[in-house]
């Protein structure tokens, strides 16, 4: 086992891990935090996507040791005092969700987005999201949202929350 | 009271924000594999990495020794108790199937099935024993050519003495809806015959099944990742022999299905079992690859195809001879699904005559079953790429063949060759709007400056139009095809006294938005607002029946369940108003929520009568207080949604990659509840539709083992693969419900196979190329533009199974007519054009 500190939507958390132990797992199991799920074993979906320390990684990708010391948003943490993140109201508003099981991911990937490139075309969400798997909304109205996000509130989006 | 006053005057047809969403996009979500409940112990599954074996040795000793390891059950173990997993569609009296345990007992029959549980006290205790489980397996000879196996040679199951499961036959002369397919063949002045293979396919739903199982208690809880609930709960009461009564299934949050969680599982049934033997909540979740290796496949059907017709290109008939891949067993509904498309290779065309044969073919892959469109999806691929090549040979652009064939607007309701009958449509109207979105001329000009400047990237254009049979189903119908189950719908309204409406419907979503369009049709009906109404589903202790959800069913039979229950509750509430106002009944209307006494401005809402209801204090004489209701609706009929698409690609000759250009589609669904939800189906349809056309396939290797199991090898498409597509409707309200709606939720998927293909097939065309299997990848185009020896088609290298199919005993005289017909450069393939 591996003591680990970690901040998970802006709270300290101190925990023992195996040192196998992927951060995808960490956070669900140990943490509590299942709006982050799991859509393959390949690290192709990227249902699982997070942010370290404000950008945006596979969390199963990263061992939850290598986040020791470090920062995690998910997408529980971004909604601040009720009120949903410009990207997840973005997505609301544009239906570019259906099952939602990969929403999680998207979300924080199209932050990430932004945040590389606040004013991007079609064409540069497509590829920025290129990691990302839907098999219900046909990318369509993701690519909707992201840019609608983008033309709404170009400076808040490009963060995750507050906590970071 | 705080029921929320305002609202819109209509909320049918207008788009809604979904009330799915605020979950879903905060994480606030119950997945099944989030469910964790006090002292669960979590199972892993050892499964076959042969195709065909006898199983002669299982060791589990190292297993049960590994740490938190609980226990390891194998098939034997389970015993009688885990029953055999039910198919709910013999098509005919003498089908044949194997058992299916649920944990292989002797032999395992394809490469994933399971031959052993652990269940441990972590999920990673539990995988870590997998390794340690030693099972020792003796060859048997491997099935995997479905054309091969049809033909005899090796069984899939010896036992059955054949490899075929049933032969089904439609033929319209016999059913009296049509002529004999055979003499329209003989008598035809042009002939068209190809063999088309429909890949296998798999539906990667985004969420990995779930399920979780806690026996404690009087009746045991199952939750699963499951489209179908009712059915589940039916079927493992029935499978392992519990009370059903004992039993509540749930469905939570759902991650998508697309008829892929349209099955009872062998995972859900061990996890019962397993769960109930120990006395212990158990759960089990599978990984991708185990997804991909063993949940359900679908597609994978070879149809030989012959098609005659006019000179003038008036199809004279259509005669299918179907091979289906079974796989290895019968899941669900595996046989019945060529047989759904079986009712649609005639489209939206008026043929005279039709013949439809198909053979169920056992191997040794995972079993296929339904696939988004099942069955339908296949038919209309076939049928729109035959009208392709009708036109070419005919000569004539491939719209126009269409619409000499196609059934015109002012003859619905039209009585089928297959034996349906259509509600509604308007194939005119659907296609001149697509053209016009779509810039069809300049874009066939553009085709024909590439053509002649020998631009090493051609511009394809590819037409197709579809319709469905969709709403599964008219109860007799299904009755008449031997489906195990009727094709009703329940739904019941509760109203409760703080004047907010509780709806339960039995078709339960996962991702639909059910939630959304159920309160839109409530709110109408009722009058009552938007954010009032809750709809429950998914529990069968609070939806007590239910069919669920698979082939475009939940609006036009579910929907129109709800509509039947709100109605009650008003005529259940119109006596009581009557008292409460003093008035008589019959004097009394609804309208706008309230019950007004005409011709006077004295009125009551829907909301008081359900408090004066739930106090009871002042009730007529009679009259039971409560306004709940509900009900159960059974379709007449089918509903049958249409629609033209045009694609436009541009394959790169020199690399064979096929880029999407543009992309338009016009569907005609009927009346639209919520249009935001219905472009969000077309968009997510049409795109599992383009990846069988271009990117997916379930590949097995010669031994049975899937070389396309993760990810990394089953390409599902991203979103920098895929255009932006152009979607409009037309509008033909169904005449088979109130609502007037249609499905949707297969539209997409079905017609955008044909029309990439027709694209690619039309930008190298004058190349010589005929036909590219799909996928269509830039291998295959490739290829096919390499090899091309005049016979027009790509087939080639990459298709075992297509050549040991084709069984040409086509009149060769139908050659010599066809010469110097069309305009296809192709020499004679499969009998065909000359």
């Amino acid at each position: 086992m591996a003591r680990i500190s970690i901040k998970v939507d802006g709270v300290e958390y101190a925990d023992d891990v195996e040192p196998r132990t992927l951060l995808v797992y960490y956070l669900r199991d140990q943490v509590g935090k299942t709006g982050t799920v799991i859509g393959c074993d390949t690290s192709n979906c990227g249902s699982c996507t997070v942010h370290l320390d404000g950008t945006s990684v596979k969390s199963c990708t990263v061992l939850a040791v290598q986040a020791d010391g470090h920062e995690v948003t998910t997408i529980e943490g971004l909604a601040k005092d009720g009120e949903l993140h410009p990207m997840q109201q973005a997505f609301h508003e544009n239906h570019a969700l259906q099952c939602g099981f990969c929403t999680p991911g998207m979300v924080m990937q199209s932050i990430d987005l932004l945040r590389d490139n606040p004013s991007p075309t079609g064409e540069e969400v497509r590829h920025g999201l290129e990691g990302n798997l839907c098999r219900c909304t046909g990318y369509q109205n993701i690519v909707k949202a992201v840019l609608a996000a983008a033309e709404s509130a170009p400076v808040r989006v490009g963060t995750a929350g507050g906590t970071l | 009271m705080t029921v929320t006053e305002e609202r819109s005057v209509t909320e049918v047809g207008s788009p809604r924000r979904r009330k799915e969403d605020g979950r879903l996009v905060t994480g606030r979500t119950r997945w099944t594999d989030n469910i964790s409940l006090p002292g669960m112990l979590h199972l892993a599954m050892v499964r076959s990495p042969m195709a065909h074996a006898t199983i002669t040795s299982i060791d589990v000793e190292a297993a049960k020794s590994s740490p938190g390891v609980v226990a390891v059950f194998t098939g034997a173990d389970l015993g009688d108790e885990q029953g055999s997993l039910p198919c709910a569609w013999p098509i005919t009296a003498d089908q044949k199937a194997p058992p299916h345990p649920s944990i292989a007992v002797d032999t395992v029959n394809f490469a994933g099935e399971i031959v052993a549980c652990i269940v441990a006290r972590s999920a990673v205790a539990a995988k870590d024993a997998v390794e340690l489980v030693d099972v020792e397996y003796d060859d048997l000879p491997v099935v995997v050519d479905m054309a091969a196996a049809a033909e005899g040679g090796n069984l899939t199951h010896p036992d059955l003495g054949t490899n075929v499961s049933a032969t089904w036959v439609f033929d319209s002369a016999e059913a009296g809806t049509g002529g004999n397919v055979e003499d329209a063949i003989r008598d035809a002045e042009v002939l068209v015959e190809r063999t088309y293979r429909q890949q296998r396919l798999i539906p990667a739903f985004m969420e990995p099944r779930s399920v979780v199982c806690d026996p404690t208690g009087e009746q045991t809880t199952l939750w699963s990742a499951t489209q179908i609930p009712h059915i589940l709960k039916l079927m493992l009461a029935l499978t392992c022999g519990i009370s059903e009564s004992k039993l509540r299934v749930i469905a939570p949050d759902v991650g998508g299905g697309f008829g892929g969680k349209l099955q009872v599982t062998p995972e859900e049934v061990i996890t019962l079992v397993v769960s109930r033997r120990l006395g212990k909540p158990c759960k089990y979740t599978e990984t991708r690859s185990e997804s991909l290796l063993a949940g359900h496949h679908g597609r994978d059907q070879i149809q030989k195809l012959t098609l005659s017709a006019t000179r003038e290109g008036i199809v004279t008939g259509l005669k299918v001879d179907l091979l289906a891949d079974m796989g290895a067993y019968l899941g669900l509904v595996t046989p019945g699904v060529p047989i759904l498309g079986a009712f649609m290779y005639n489209a939206i065309y008026k043929f005279p005559a039709y013949r439809f044969e198909c053979r169920n073919i056992f191997t040794n892959k995972n079993w296929t079953d339904a696939y988004r469109g099942a069955g339908r999806p296949e038919a209309t691929f076939a049928i729109e790429r035959l009208m392709d090549e009708l036109a070419v040979e005919i000569g004539v652009d491939p719209l126009e063949i269409r619409e000499r064939n196609w059934i015109k607007h002012e003859e619905f309701p039209f009585s089928t060759v297959a034996g349906l009958e259509y509600d509604t449509g308007n194939y005119e109207a659907a296609t001149a709007r697509a053209k016009e979105l779509f810039g069809y001329d300049a874009l066939r000009a553009e085709q024909r400056e590439r053509r002649e400047s020998g631009d090493p990237v051609q511009l394809g254009i590819g037409v197709s139009t579809f319709t469905e049979m969709c709403g599964l189903a008219p109860s007799r119908v299904l009755g008449a095809l031997s489906y195990g189950a009727g094709g009703w719908e329940h739904a019941s309204i509760r109203m409760l006294p703080s004047g907010k409406v509780e709806v339960i419907t039995g078709s339960s979503g996962h991702g639909q938005g059910h939630e959304t369009a159920w309160s839109q049709i409530v709110a109408d009906r009722l009058g009552v607002a938007f954010d009032d109404v809750e709809v429950l589903h998914g529990d069968t202790q609070i939806s007590a029946r239910g069919l669920d959800t698979y082939g475009s069913r939940s609006l036009t039979v579910g929907g129109m369940a709800v509509v039947a229950a709100a109605d009650k509750v008003i005529e259940k509430a119109r006596p009581i108003a009557a008292h409460l106002l003093e008035a008589n009944a019959d004097d009394l209307e609804f309208t706008g929520g309230k019950f007004n006494v005409r011709g006077t401005d004295s009125s009551i809402g829907i909301g008081d009568l359900a408090l004066a209801v739930f106090a009871a204090h002042n009730m007529p004489d009679g009259v039971e207080p409560s306004l709940d209701a509900e009900a159960t609706f059974d379709p007449e009929n089918f509903s049958f949604p249409h629609g033209t698409h045009l694609c436009a690609v541009e394959v790169d000759t020199e690399t064979g990659e096929t880029k999407i250009r543009s992309y338009v589609c016009v569907d005609d669904i009927g009346k639209v509840v919520n249009p935001l939800i219905v472009e969000g189906q077309v968009h997510g349809g049409l795109v599992q539709g383009i990846a069988q056309a271009l990117w997916e396939e379930a590949v097995y290797d010669d031994s049975g083992t899937l070389v396309t199991g993760s990810f990394v090898d089953y390409l599902v498409p991203s979103a920098a693969d895929l255009p932006h597509f152009t979607t409009d409707r037309t509008e033909s309200p169904s005449s088979t419900n109130a609502l007037g709606v249609k499905g949707v939720g297969e539209a997409g998927t079905i017609a955008s196979t044909p029309a990439v293909v027709n694209a690619v097939v039309d930008a190298l065309r004058h190349l010589g190329i005929r036909d590219i299997e799909m996928p269509c990848s830039p291998h295959r185009v490739w290829s096919a533009l390499q090899h091309r020896d005049g016979d027009g088609s790509s087939s080639g290298a990459d298709t075992p199974t297509e050549k040991t199919f084709v069984d040409d005993d086509a009149d060769p005289s139908h050659n010599a007519q066809l010469s110097g017909e069309g305009s296809g450069s192709g020499a004679a393939e499969q009998g065909g054009l000359a």
